[in-house]
């Protein structure tokens, strides 16, 4: 800003002098709210009643503040409050996962001949919770959320880490416990999650988990434990494959995320 | 002090704000929407129909929930079939279904602000919008409360908080003056005399009084068509004295739609 407005001027506009155009008070008060001394200037050539009256305000300002209600604290992370509900759902069936690796760490102790219960079972582990977290049946207010903008693929893989954010430590620690690879455990986990998601474009996220979850304990899980062996899918060599797998479907379901738009 | 980004003063170049022809709509295998015509611009337009019309299928058709089936559906100017991308659409959207689930564990203002989370508004804006909403609707004493702890006028009112929160362009409300005591019905039509200017209100209703008192436009449905789409006052033109009903407006009511199924029955 160049040049201040001259002392009498601002003296005048403090006084609300009507002799001033428009052109002028303008100018002056564009000037005021850019430069701290003139404002400084302003208070020093306000009339008295101007001042007593700020007073009073201020005066009444401060009373109001410390008389009335506390500020309310900031509350918690947006995200923990937001996505309770989703917990409190998902609570009995990561409960059930949990419990069910638990068991499998344990027999593996009492039976070490069985092939290792932990690898057969991760790659399903986190599909009970990926199918309870987009099903219309457990989440309440389905038809409120189908409408907003965040309905979608987005929200979907939100709920689904949510879910892999749970079952990946309970596989770390039962890969641990057992001594295999986390590895082999981890990456069929994954690919069987991103081939949910990427099937589930087509079927609906639940049968998609249904029927990947039962399509591999009917043609790899069961025959297992029944045939002693380790089935070659789950051997070191298949990392690659496994992979693949994840990244591949991953890829697809973010082609087809006009698909996840409406929920089915 | 809030900018104004070029989009919101640009012009809008869609003649109606929710435009459909021959949109047809399935509810389970049965076409509730069958060969429906509409046109609606900025205003409260009241929705009547017996039970069964199709009226809720319409609804949740434009909420962008179902899918249509057939015929051409544009909201906003942005057409919402197939494979078209929802969410800008979504975002200018408002919707209170006719049986709304809720976390019983939210507080009424948790409850909208995951609402307006959802439906992408600017994080700074938040906890303003949210305190206008509940406010708009009555429900500031009651902002604390749980939601599980609320009588059924009540909820009503919070489903019509989230509705409102982001200043929809579009508001759907599917019967939102069921349990709102005759008060609050009063206060109700206030608040959508108020949206309706410079909003498109669409109000499910079977109460043909709400609409005469707070719409500035009926549009009536049958079977999955659209009978009738004029003013209130028009309305009330329609009936004669042997009309069943206790109101001129009702009277108009059913001489429409007695007349709309003796034309089906030919
Ligand atoms: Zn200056």
């Amino acid at each position: 800003m160049t040049g201040h407005p001259s002392p009498s001027v601002i003296s005048r506009y403090a006084d609300g002098d009507l002799g001033l155009d428009e052109a002028t008070v303008w100018t002056v008060e564009v000037h005021l709210e850019e430069c701290a001394d003139c404002r400084a200037r302003l208070a020093g050539s306000a009339p008295e009643d101007v001042l007593t009256l700020l007073d009073r305000v201020s005066n009444g300002v401060d009373q109001g503040v410390t008389a009335g209600p506390a500020p309310v604290p900031e509350r918690r992370r947006w995200s923990a409050a937001r996505n309770r509900w989703l917990v409190w759902q998902l609570v009995p069936w990561l409960t059930m996962t949990g419990a069910v690796l638990a068991c499998a760490v344990l027999l593996q102790a009492v039976q070490p001949s069985l092939p290792s219960l932990v690898l057969l079972l991760a790659p399903v582990a986190p599909l009970p919770g990926v199918a309870v977290a987009w099903s219309r049946g457990s989440d309440p207010a389905w038809e409120l959320v189908a409408s907003t903008p965040t309905a979608g693929l987005p929200l979907l893989l939100r709920r689904t880490a949510m879910v892999l954010l749970v079952v990946i430590p309970m596989l770390g620690l039962a890969t641990d416990r057992t001594g295999v690879s986390l590895a082999l455990a981890l990456l069929p986990c994954l690919a069987f999650t991103t081939t949910t998601i990427a099937l589930g474009a087509f079927i609906g996220v639940r049968l998609a988990a249904l029927g990947l979850a039962a399509g591999w304990g009917l043609a790899v899980a069961v025959p297992a434990v029944f045939t002693a062996d380790l089935p070659v899918v789950l051997q070191p060599g298949s990392l690659g494959v496994w992979a693949f797998i994840a990244v591949a479907s991953a890829a697809f379901a973010t082609t087809r995320a006009d698909r996840f738009l409406r929920r089915r | 002090m809030r900018t104004v980004s070029a989009a919101e003063t640009a012009p809008t170049t869609h003649p109606w704000v929710v435009h459909a022809e021959g949109l047809r709509v399935r509810a389970g295998r049965h076409l509730a929407v069958d060969g429906l015509d509409l046109a609606l611009g900025t205003g409260v337009h009241g929705l009547l129909g017996p039970n069964g019309a199709g009226k809720t299928t319409l609804m949740r058709a434009l909420a962008t929930v179902v899918e249509p089936a057939g015929g051409k559906l544009t909201l906003l100017g942005e057409s919402v079939d197939g494979r078209a991308d929802l969410r800008r659409v979504r975002r200018g959207l408002g919707y209170l279904p006719q049986q709304f689930g809720f976390y019983p564990r939210f507080t009424v203002r948790e409850f909208v602000e995951y609402m307006a989370w959802l439906k992408e508004m600017p994080k700074t804006l938040v906890p303003g919008a949210v305190q206008r909403a509940i406010e708009r609707v009555g429900l500031a004493d009651r902002a604390g409360s749980r939601m599980k702890t609320l009588s059924g006028g009540m909820l009503r009112r919070a489903g019509i908080a989230q509705a409102i929160v982001n200043d929809p362009a579009v508001l759907l409300l599917d019967e939102p003056t069921v349990g709102l005591d005759p008060e609050q019905r009063l206060d109700f039509r206030e608040l959508l005399r108020d949206l309706g200017v410079d909003c498109c209100v669409l109000v499910s209703t079977h109460l043909v009084e709400d609409v005469v008192a707070a719409c500035t436009d009926v549009v009536m449905m049958n079977e999955g068509r659209l009978v009738y789409q004029g003013t209130p006052d028009d309305l009330v033109t329609q009936g004669g004295e042997g009309d069943a009903g206790d109101s001129p407006a009702e009277r108009g009511y059913s001489a429409l739609l007695r007349r709309h199924r003796a034309e089906a029955g030919r």
